[in-house]
């Protein structure tokens, strides 16, 4: 096998693992656009980049995370939904972004590559940002598992118990915001914001409990990005849009394969 | 009965003129109340008479504008919301749900679940019970903090008449069996008259509080609800013509 494939089975492999139990947590708080919103944002980040004379990365995660913030401090209040706020966020963001770029007299972004990384191109930095940064979200994400699984299922009931919700939820929204930042530039926003939410959907047929969907997620996604590699070699795919046409399937196959199974 | 405290009885919670506006309607306003152990308290009044918001100041998850609330320290709270609703897409047994909040060992949820009837759903899916046997699940969920404060908010909500004498008369037994303080909310007095010994008519203000039978025959209750039956007709109500309000006695707090 080439190097650079055996690189993107890796990282993809790394990245789905990861955002198997990250991405559950997506579907069950309804937040499936939120990696949409954080795409949109990054477009901001990276003109802050220019701007401001700063590592495009580094724009990008700042301006990801405090969007995070940004929307837990909206959740506050109630009077709108967050589906609500995460449209206006996202094309708040977008929108100054543009603007932003507007004023980059002579800089030609290649906004395609930040926005649509190519999980071929892969190096061996990425995997290791990939398996460090991975293994840490995975940590923390752990350790706050219990009391966020807590608040998904009933916010006041779990504020009530002594869970400290506001705290709780901040750490998992900054943790996906730079989880999404990190993974989107290295392989693509339309593959992480696959990855989070369509293995996570398809594991719910076959799960009992939200430990056992995590893993399912993790381990659907793996399969899904080796799936989508194999056959971006076999018939000259684009490899991203394949796996996430693999995750798809697997999704639309997961209730005949539930179904026999019972 | 309305327990009046002539010997010191200390309260589990106290809570003094309490107000609360949202966007310049005031919702609660002068709203004081005690609970003591032992004792099922419940606040009754029409939609929108700020029942909920009122639980939710005492449970501390909304800040009073106005007046305060005290709790005897070390005071362990259960609360049974009023709506919950899990999205099926979440897994969650049952055991699963009791246990988000603290640890337990199977047996004990068990027990737990036969005490409040719910025995044979420890391994269910909770999104996929219904109405009451939900409310039973919460209510174990709340009692396995074995609370001094109970706070059930519309704990009958989406059950079936038979269904619902049968939650009160077991919110009558945790009473003695866990010896706690029990406010619940409902909006039908008839109903809960059974089960509870005070009972406080909410509608923004303390309109009327006392006895569940002194409280049916009272004007400011009658005016509240119009269309309940007259349960005790025979009663003919004191009342100099003048009260508007209508106390049958000082709202507890304010001596």
């Amino acid at each position: 096998m080439d190097d650079f494939l055996l690189r993107a089975l890796l990282g993809g492999v790394g990245v789905a693992l990861v955002a198997g139990p990250l991405g559950s947590f997506v579907v069950w708080r309804r937040m499936a656009y939120f990696g949409d919103t954080l795409a949109h944002a990054a477009l901001l980040g990276v003109a802050l980049g220019f701007l401001l004379n700063i590592n495009i990365n580094l724009g990008v995660v700042v301006v990801c995370v405090v969007l995070a913030l940004a929307l837990v401090a909206l959740q506050q209040q109630r009077r709108f939904a967050t589906d609500t706020l995460l449209g206006i966020l996202s094309h708040s963001t977008l929108a100054i972004g543009l603007v932003a770029l507007a004023f980059l007299e002579g800089v030609r972004v290649d906004l395609m590559s930040y926005l649509f990384g190519d999980i071929l191109a892969m190096m061996p930095a990425d995997l290791y940002w990939i398996y460090g940064g991975g293994a840490l979200a995975l940590t923390l994400l752990m350790a706050i598992w219990r009391p966020l699984l807590s608040l998904t299922v009933h916010e006041e009931l779990a504020r009530v118990e002594g869970v400290p919700v506001v705290a709780i939820r901040l750490i998992y929204m900054v943790l996906i915001a730079l989880v999404i930042a990190v993974a989107m530039k290295v392989i693509g926003v339309l593959l992480i914001t696959s990855l989070l939410i369509i293995p996570a959907a398809t594991a719910r047929y076959f799960a009992h409990t939200p430990e056992q969907m995590a893993l399912l997620a993790a381990l659907i996604g793996a399969v899904a990005v080796a799936a989508g590699l194999w056959g971006s070699l076999q018939w000259d795919l684009p490899a991203g849009p394949a796996v996430v046409v693999a995750a798809a399937i697997l999704f639309f196959a997961g209730p005949y394969w539930g179904a026999r199974r019972c | 009965m309305s327990t009046a405290p002539l010997v010191a009885r200390q309260p589990l919670l106290s809570a003094e003129a309490i107000g609360v506006d949202f966007d310049g309607r005031t919702v609660l306003d002068g709203v004081s109340l005690q609970l003591y152990r032992g004792d099922i308290v419940t606040l009754i009044g029409p939609n929108g008479a700020g029942k909920s918001t009122l639980v939710r100041v005492l449970l501390g998850l909304l800040p009073a504008q106005r007046g305060r609330v005290w709790q005897a320290p070390g005071c362990r709270i259960g609360y049974v919301p009023q709506r919950l609703q899990i999205d099926p897409i979440l897994p969650l047994t049952v055991a699963r749900f009791l246990t988000l909040g603290i640890a337990a060992p199977q047996r004990r949820l068990q027990a737990l679940l036969d005490e409040v009837g719910a025995g044979q759903l420890l391994m269910a899916t909770v999104s996929t019970l219904s109405g009451g046997e939900l409310q039973r699940v919460l209510l174990a969920r709340a009692l396995l903090r074995e609370p001094d404060l109970l706070f059930l908010d519309e704990p009958v909500q989406g059950v079936d008449v038979t269904g619902q004498s049968e939650l009160y008369a077991l919110i009558g037994d945790l009473r003695q069996r866990y010896h706690c303080a029990i406010l619940m909310v409902s909006h039908d007095l008839h109903l809960v008259m059974a089960a509870t010994d005070e009972v406080i008519c909410l509608n923004h203000t303390v309109c009327c509080s006392g006895h569940p039978e002194r409280v049916l025959i009272d004007p400011a209750y009658r005016r509240l609800f119009p269309l309940a039956p007259a349960g005790l007709a025979l009663y003919t109500h004191h009342h100099d013509g003048l009260c508007d309000s209508c106390h049958l006695r000082e709202p507890i707090g304010d001596n």
